[in-house]
């Protein structure tokens, strides 16, 4: 099971702030994206242009999801 | 193991005077400071013309705050490491602000004042890269998040 966190654009299309998913052992962050794609279509577009943290650091989309895990969606950032 | 903190993310007004105490010390020549405020204006993002903008009345800023924390955290440890002797302190703001609030305050002290300038810039640049903070615009052509586009 992992938390997933939606910011900003993508919380606002998502039209939630979190959820909890289960995902297959040894799943990557790629594969995560596909699932959230498909249970948000009004996620496309801003789904591309997110970049995503595990455990609050930064990862690529080969990375796999560790069990428990929280994972969040970044949208781009506008701090300063 | 725990280290001081180099950065916090507030609801409530930041002091520049804070962020000041927070990097002064007897080793310190010259402290930098830097502060974002929120300004009555944005460049329009379209073809119309490079340089048209359009008023702003307020902006919210939205933070996955404890990863933030932890980002902005380590960009001043960073800046601390390759500046030697730099000692540097951030506050920034969440929640709903109003022309002329201070969005982000950063504060760096150092020996002597070249550092103290280098290291300001390097953290405000990085903050803006990758802390995970967004802002919504309130203007006059309705509410955009900042960074994302039409």
């Amino acid at each position: 099971m992992v938390t997933l966190l939606y910011f900003a654009a993508a919380r606002e299309k998502a039209g939630i702030s979190s959820e909890r998913l289960e995902l297959p052992a040894g799943a990557t962050v790629g594969a995560l994206l596909e699932v959230v794609r498909a249970r948000h279509p009004a996620l496309a577009e801003v789904l591309p242009r997110c970049r995503i943290a595990v455990d609050q650091a930064f990862t690529g989309a080969d990375a796999t999801v560790p069990d428990g895990a929280e994972v969040a969606l970044i949208p781009p950032v506008a701090g300063g | 193991m725990t280290t001081t903190r180099r950065a916090r993310l507030l609801e409530a007004p930041l002091s520049v005077d804070a962020c000041v105490e927070a990097v002064k010390h007897a080793g310190a020549g010259g402290i930098c400071v830097f502060i974002g405020c929120v300004r009555d204006h944005t460049l329009k993002d379209t073809s119309a013309g490079p340089q048209s903008t359009v008023a702003v009345v307020k902006l919210d800023y939205e933070a996955y705050a404890e990863m933030a924390e932890k980002v902005i955290d380590g960009i001043v440890h960073d800046a601390e490491a390759r500046w030697p002797g730099v000692r540097g302190f951030v506050q920034h703001r969440s929640g709903t602000l109003t022309i002329g609030d201070l969005a982000v305050v950063i504060a760096c002290s150092a020996p002597h004042r070249a550092e103290a300038f280098a290291a300001c810039r390097h953290v405000i640049e990085r903050l803006k890269e990758d802390a995970p903070i967004w802002k919504r615009e309130h203007g006059e052509d309705g509410v955009t998040w900042v960074g994302l586009g039409p």
